[in-house]
């Protein structure tokens, strides 16, 4: 099931086309940063106070989330090109367990994510949101837990996916929702119900409450339950990652 | 025992059966060509044999393992050059080596030397280090070639490997392969629509809408079609179609130059047919059969020049792609 050297060179190979490729780099950069500034300040006059944080604070940690949903699931969704220009033919044909290639790709998207959403931290300051140093490390945890959970879902969607035209549809009908239903951007009492209904399903709505305990001090959830429901998850997705990669014809 | 062991190996898409009921066995250093039409089936059952696609019925054995149970087991076993592309365009020459010397576990040191070997065979050593998306068609295509021998396989599957090569690197191509059977005794199956490569093979198998309609030697499949083949040139070549059809009794095959058919004794009837043709001969050639002939005589079809529909393809592709991006 695992073969290193297999997980190594699907990992590899990714982060490597990802540093080649600046312009993707600097793209998935300016979107968290547009979201932050523009949204952030042009919404904050309508925002009651959560606690003492302004609203540019307050959905400072949803701007970290979307970075990683976005670069993780972009980052597994690599599949369908993979198999649209024929290489990934040659990963299939040889002697590798499905298994690794899929935590390969997996370790490949949480990676591309920690980087970017580590770039994302560095704006902290001019958010003036201080970070506390004994914060960053699980902070980056978390980011990792929620990263490998999301590329499995990537995987899914890339393996169920034949042709590539539906990317948009992807993004519409998936990543958007996701991060929208999340909390990212709004407090999560005072909800309509149905609403609250749908975010306290979407399994992000934890990875979010808990980098906001992280960064900004509180959360609506105890860090323990967002814990618990965020491995669950993570665990899940790679299990359907295996499942779906496995049984899919290529 | 065989190395490839093939029985009753079938392959349906929804309805469309590509590989039908397919048996055949490849000897042990063997050189094993398969030769159709576009559609006959080959690329399916190679994609059988190689793992990638489920038979739908029958089943092989390669190396020595099931395909089906066994399927690592044959991966270990096997490398193959695809008939499209599969090298990963973002990557240098070197990289799309080393990661196939990774994931086939050749030790590192072991790689470097096969590496730097396999781009001086190829002619590429001065480019490794270029992005392959800036490659030429045959450069890739050698590339995908140097890789597929990178780790030594026991079993070398090739479909239509020389496809868009020019003559002097088909012939290198060839001897190295020649090599690599004769010093690890390595069993290769091929795809083909060149005849004079399906020359190097040591037997062949027919394959027309899925089925394997001949199977033998090349000379075997030759001299199945006793005679000589006439190829005549006239100043209106479908007049004297005509008249070769109601004098003698053979129906001619027709091309854009050339009326083609067969004699039992060519030395014999040329002079008959010049004394007795009503259209005025422009020229007129015997020759012994060749496979382009047996695949005539058997399917009543000529294996079409594969180029043309191979560009068509690629041309689809980038339009598929181009969609992609806007
Ligand atoms: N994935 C697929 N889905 C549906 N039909 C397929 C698929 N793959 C192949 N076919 C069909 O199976 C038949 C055989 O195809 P195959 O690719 O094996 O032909 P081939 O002999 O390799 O032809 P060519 O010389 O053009 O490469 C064709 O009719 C093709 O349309
Ligand atoms: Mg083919």
């Amino acid at each position: 099931m695992i073969d290193s050297a297999c997980i190594h060179m699907v990992w590899r190979r990714d982060v490597l086309r990802y540093f080649r490729e600046k312009s993707q780099l600097y793209g998935s950069l300016t979107r968290p940063v547009l979201w932050l500034f523009i949204l952030g300040l042009g919404l904050r006059g309508g925002y009651r106070e959560v606690g003492t944080v302004n609203y540019t604070q307050f959905i400072f940690p949803g701007i970290i989330a979307m970075t990683s949903i976005f670069t993780s699931i972009q980052s597994a969704i690599s599949i369908i090109w993979d198999r649209e220009f024929g290489f990934l033919k040659e990963i299939l044909v040889a002697p590798v367990p499905r298994t690794s290639i899929v935590i390969g790709k997996g370790l490949a998207g949480t990676t591309l994510s920690l980087i970017q959403g580590c770039i994302i931290l560095l704006l902290a300051p001019l958010v003036r949101v201080k970070l506390a140093l004994v914060n960053i490390l699980p902070l980056i945890l978390v980011m990792a837990v929620m990263s490998f959970a999301l590329t499995g879902i990537g995987i899914v969607i890339a393996a169920r996916m034949t042709s590539f035209q539906g990317f948009g549809t992807i993004m519409n009908f998936i990543i958007m929702p996701l991060w929208f239903l999340s909390g990212a951007l709004y407090p999560l009492e005072g909800l309509p119900w149905w609403l609250a209904l749908l975010v306290r399903i979407n399994p992000l709505t934890y990875g979010v409450d808990m980098i906001r305990r992280l960064v900004l001090g509180f959360s609506f959830y105890s860090p323990g339950f967002n814990l618990a429901f965020l491995t669950g998850f993570s665990i899940l997705t790679t299990m359907a990652a295996v499942y779906f990669f496995n049984r899919g014809e290529y | 025992m065989a190395t490839i062991e093939v029985d009753q190996l079938s392959k349906s898409f929804r309805g469309l059966v590509a590989v039908d009921h397919v048996s055949f066995a490849v000897n042990e250093g063997e050189i094993f060509g398969f030769l159709g039409p576009n559609g006959a089936g080959k690329t399916t059952t190679v994609r059988m044999l190689c793992t990638l696609t489920r038979p739908s019925a029958g089943t092989a054995r390669v190396a020595g393992w099931d395909i089906i149970r066994e399927p690592n087991q044959v991966r270990k076993a096997i490398g193959i050059i695809f008939q499209e592309p599969s090298l990963d365009d973002r990557l240098t020459a070197r990289e799309n080596l080393r990661f196939h010397a990774m994931i086939y576990k050749v030790p590192k040191e072991e790689a470097k030397i096969r590496i730097a070997r396999a781009l001086e065979w190829m002619e590429l050593s001065s480019r490794g280090d270029d992005l392959v998306r800036n490659f030429s068609g045959g450069m890739k295509r050698r590339l995908e070639i140097a890789r597929a021998l990178l780790h030594t396989p026991q079993v070398l599957f090739l479909d239509e490997p020389t496809l868009g090569l020019d003559p002097q690197t088909r012939n290198r191509i060839w001897e190295r392969l020649l090599a690599l059977r004769a010093e690890n005794r390595m069993t290769l199956f091929l795809t083909t629509h060149y005849m004079d490569e399906a020359e190097y093979c040591d037997r062949i198998a027919i394959i027309d809408y899925g089925r394997i309609i001949a199977l033998g030697t090349p000379t075997e499949l030759k001299a199945r079609l006793q005679g000589d083949q006439v190829v005549l040139m006239t100043a209106d070549n479908l007049r004297a179609a005509a008249e070769i059809r109601r004098r003698y009794g053979v129906e001619p095959a027709l091309d854009r130059e050339n009326l083609r058919f067969q004699v039992a004794d060519g030395a014999q009837f040329v002079p008959r047919l010049v004394r007795e043709l009503g259209v005025p001969i422009l020229s007129v050639m015997v020759r012994p059969p060749t496979l382009d002939d047996v695949f005539l005589a058997l399917t009543g079809r000529e294996i079409r020049d594969e180029e043309a529909s191979e560009r068509e393809k690629l041309k689809s592709r980038l339009q598929r792609m181009g969609r992609v991006w806007r």
